[in-house]
């Protein structure tokens, strides 16, 4: 392999250098040599070391071309050649740049840059992707592969058929043709249109698009055909994008949304300080992070039972301290709750700041799947959703398959007949409401993920969280998740072609219209429970 | 007082009535007298900045008497009154808007200066007619009028009654809010309205226009608060309040409740707009902070402190808590919101009646031990 590329680089060049290329005992001396082709004054001259370094088959002519490029490789005042580790401040700790020893701090004024122009840094990045190429490392190769994406000249694209032929890797190799094909496209033939069909890298598109408006008309037919099934697939991809946006923005509603479902479907009342609860959960994980320093995702972790345990006991202090007292006067536990609100909202700011907290995101929970060129799926979004589901879940077999469930639904439906049965109402409400506001906790642990923590972050979601309620209709925790996942991605297919202002409004029109049409929600309860 | 046959005046029958005016009417005077007879430097003058405070009270109170109204006598606990007093407010300011003239900054013969800012090269339609004075405060009126009807069928048609009307009425002014924020509304958006010069050919920034706009404000209070006790006195009233505590038995004894509530609706609509006009040029600004839902359910704790179901109740809420408000945010700006967020809990539940029902439990118990009017369960139903 080494060989060919080899043996290309020679068959390019006017200087022969060939002599230098081969490792042999005066290795260094050759290298030596290599280096000082660069420390010349003319750039036309260094584009020609750079090229000899590249042929020359050594080990170490990545680092020098990386290096080089970075404007790393320096000269010292004695002539060796020495490669700057940091050059902040000012002594610059080197090694150097033939035997990779350190060679301790240098003054900067004792080191001389080899200085680039934009041309040759062109040079050097295509030279280090083509000896990329060649590593065995890879996760390089496919780096490399994505920077020929349209780099590919006269010179290189011979070879570059051979290192297809040889590539064991079909991401690799399907890179590699398609970055031939770019050429191919560009030297007008019309075959290459055809290995280009269907790959969505915007450079690609932006040589198909070239090609179209050229003048051979077989050509330009051909690319505006392969572009126009091109531009029918973004927007295929795009549309999957808007909606992995739409549910995982449907997925934070449900979050905040289902334990104010929960706690209005029992007990009847709407707790405005539902929003506060989640902001609670929000920063416990802030704190849990403080405690935990260095380790954001055993915090992260460790914030969800932790989150929820924070809001259900204040959920329970809200609840035993002021709701029980305004028992059968929802429209006043709706105004004492407000209450609540602004006091836990003022506490915050007071206590800990007034302003935004960041929260980090853990590794494995940064970064994202990239399904093709157009389309990749954020992790962050991920994991969110799939907790969403999973607390989902989780609440759907409290509520079917455990005692506490069968006692809710029970007084949801007739508490005075719950009652008599032997139900303890007063019970149910606590528990009810402490599982509502520890469902809350766990939203704001996800809305940490996804948002800045700060005093207002509840306001922010609890009008949202209210209509998601209305729309789904009270008791169904169904009713929540189709209603929260479709508001998401109603939201989001709105946003680019209204605006997020315009989609907000739009949908909050919306929701008061369905509610002309539904007024108990989507999936309203039946029976003598709805009239309550 | 003779019983009088016409029925805005039929209230003067009452002695609750007859007490508010009588005490409305000292105040303004003592205020005004203050105001223009005594010297600057006396220490009983009261100066023009506190003038303009009194004027912005009543025209909260005006406020708060719309939102008991509604809440105290039919039973719909409205999260959206701010969205009304808004829009009163910003037709008031679009009126006053115009007044300037070409003294904007711009220097604009016909646009307001953000619209030049904005490079429009013409009114939007909706600005027209606003240059005139009749048409400007006909629309303060009509526009909350106009949402309140429309709004209103839909709701009441539907029977959305109880804390899904609530949270739909805060919908409805968060969605009102951002779109007030958009440029593109040609309201002036984040900044809203202001930099208003005269009204009516008055200087808005003279004494005498300060306490003109105060006088106004308690005339206007006192008018709504009339024509609010002949609605809650009339037959029509009664309905109200049948339907506040049995909507359902309402209904089954033949009684077009949705029709009773929408009329109500909408003249409480209307009066929150004239509020808002009042208190625009006041303030010198209106901007869409006055949507924000948080400013709506402080309306209604006004009311709920002041005690629902008396009307004058919201009057003396309104003002409690704004003085309060002004004297906290003056002295210590944190604490307000602790002050706010306590008082909805305290009141809510230590005082389901308010101030109004306090004083009335004393009154009455020097006189007789039996109660006529509904506690508050009855009246949260």
């Amino acid at each position: 392999m080494r060989r060919l590329l080899f043996f290309w680089l020679l068959s390019l060049l006017a200087v022969p250098l060939g002599a230098q290329a081969q490792p042999s005992a005066d290795d260094d001396s050759a290298a030596i040599a290599l280096l000082e082709a660069l420390d010349v004054g003319s750039f036309a001259d260094k584009a020609a070391g750079i090229e000899a370094i590249v042929q020359s088959d050594d080990e170490r002519a990545r680092g020098w071309l990386q290096a080089l490029l970075d404007g790393r490789l320096q000269r010292a005042d004695d002539g060796r050649f020495v490669v700057v580790l940091d050059n902040r401040g000012r002594d610059w700790p080197v090694e150097d740049a033939l035997t990779g020893e350190p060679l301790g701090e240098m003054s900067r004024r004792d080191l001389d840059r080899i200085g680039i122009n934009n041309a040759l840094r062109n040079q050097l990045r295509s030279a280090i992707a083509v000896v990329d190429l060649y590593a065995p490392d890879l996760t390089l190769r496919r780096a490399s592969a994505e920077r020929l994406l349209g780099e590919v000249d006269a010179d290189l694209a011979g070879p570059l058929a051979e290192v297809i032929e040889g590539e064991e890797d079909a991401r690799v190799r399907q890179r590699l043709s398609q970055a031939l094909a770019i050429h191919r496209l560009e030297q007008g033939e019309v075959a290459a249109v055809a290995d280009l069909e269907g790959s969505l890298h915007p450079r690609v598109r932006v040589a198909l698009a070239r090609a179209a408006s050229g003048d051979d008309p077989v050509l330009v037919d051909a690319a505006r055909s392969a572009l126009n099934g091109i531009e029918q697939m973004i927007k295929v991809n795009r549309a999957a994008e808007t909606l992995y946006f739409g549910l995982s923005l449907g997925s934070v509603l449900v979050l905040a949304a289902i334990g104010l479902a929960i706690t209005f479907g029992v007990m009847g009342v709407i707790n405005m300080a539902h929003g506060e609860l989640i902001m609670l959960g929000a920063y416990t994980t802030w704190a849990m992070q403080q405690l935990l320093p260095g380790q954001p995702g055993l915090a992260l972790v460790l914030s969800v039972p932790a989150g929820f345990l924070v809001a259900a006991l204040a959920g329970i202090a809200i609840e035993r301290g002021v709701i029980q007292f305004l028992k059968g006067r929802p429209l006043e536990t709706l105004l004492a709750t407000f209450g609540i609100s602004l006091i836990l909202q003022q506490l915050v700011r007071t206590v800990i700041s007034p302003q935004n907290r960041t929260v980090v995101s853990p590794e494995w929970m940064s970064g994202s799947i990239a399904i093709n060129d157009a389309l990749s799926l954020t992790l962050n979004r991920m994991v969110v959703i799939g907790f969403a589901l999973a607390v989902f879940a989780g609440l759907m077999l409290i509520m079917r398959r455990t005692r506490l469930g069968l006692e809710v639904r029970a007084v949801t439906q007739n508490r005075a007949m719950a009652r008599s049965m032997g139900i303890r109402a007063t019970r149910v409400d606590i528990l009810t409401f402490a599982l509502g506001s520890g469902v809350a906790g766990l939203a704001g642990v996800a809305l940490s993920q996804l948002t800045n923590v700060g005093p207002n972050l509840g306001q922010n979601y609890i009008i949202d969280s209210f209509m998601v309620v209305v729309f789904g209709g009270v008791g169904n925790l169904w009713g929540t998740l189709v209603a929260g996942l479709s508001l998401g991605v109603i939201n989001q297919v709105l946003e680019p072609w209204a605006g997020a202002v315009l989609a907000k409004i739009i949908v909050l029109v919306f929701i008061i219209l369905f509610i002309q049409k539904r007024p108990r929600g989507l999936f309203p309860q039946k029976g003598r429970a709805a009239e309550g | 007082m003779q019983a009088s046959r016409f029925w805005l005046t039929r209230p003067f029958a009452e002695r609750s009535t007859q007490l508010f005016l009588a005490v409305l009417l000292a105040a303004m005077t003592l205020v005004t007298l203050l105001h223009v007879a005594l010297p600057q430097g006396h220490p009983l003058h009261v100066n023009a900045y506190t003038v303009n405070l009194f004027g912005k009270y009543l025209s909260y109170a005006l406020l708060a008497v719309a939102v008991d109204l509604v809440w105290g006598y039919l039973g719909i606990l409205s999260l959206g009154h701010g969205a009304f007093f808004a829009l009163g407010g910003y037709a008031m300011g679009m009126y006053l808007m115009r007044q300037i003239g070409d003294r904007g900054v711009y220097g604009h013969p016909e646009l307001p200066d953000f619209m030049v800012f904005l490079n429009w090269d013409a009114l939007p339609w909706y600005w027209a007619g606003f240059d005139m004075a009749w048409f400007a405060f006909l629309m303060v009126l009509l526009a909350p009028g106009a949402l309140a009807l429309v709004f209103g069928f839909l709701a009441f048609r539907s029977r959305v009654t109880g804390v899904y009307l609530s949270i739909i009425t805060q919908a409805l002014t968060f969605a009102l809010m951002l779109a007030f924020f958009r440029n593109e509304m040609g309201f002036g958006g984040n900044n809203g309205l202001t930099d208003f010069r005269d009204i009516l050919g008055f200087n808005l920034r003279s004494d005498q226009t300060r306490l003109g706009l105060f006088l106004a404000s308690g005339v206007a209070l006192a008018l709504g608060y009339l024509l609010c006790r002949a609605i809650v006195g009339s037959k029509l009233g009664r309905v109200c309040v049948a339907t506040r505590d049995a909507e359902a038995r309402t209904r089954f004894l033949g009684y077009r409740v949705e029709r009773v509530q929408l009329f109500v609706f909408v003249v409480s609509a209307m009066l929150a707009g004239v509020a808002g006009a009042l208190y625009v040029p006041q303030v010198g600004i209106i901007n869409p902070s006055e949507f924000s839902p948080l400013f709506s359910i402080e309306i209604v704790l006004w009311v709920a402190l002041g005690g629902r179901a008396t009307l004058y109740g919201a009057v003396i809420g309104a003002i409690l808590v704004n003085y309060a408000k002004t004297v906290f945010t003056g002295v210590m700006p944190d604490a307000w919101l602790f002050a706010l967020g306590g008082l909805f809990v305290l009141v809510t539940v230590f005082l389901p009646r308010g101030v109004a029902g306090l004083l009335a439990w004393r009154i009455r118990r020097r006189r007789r031990p039996d109660d006529d009017e509904p506690t508050g369960s009855e009246v949260s139903a």
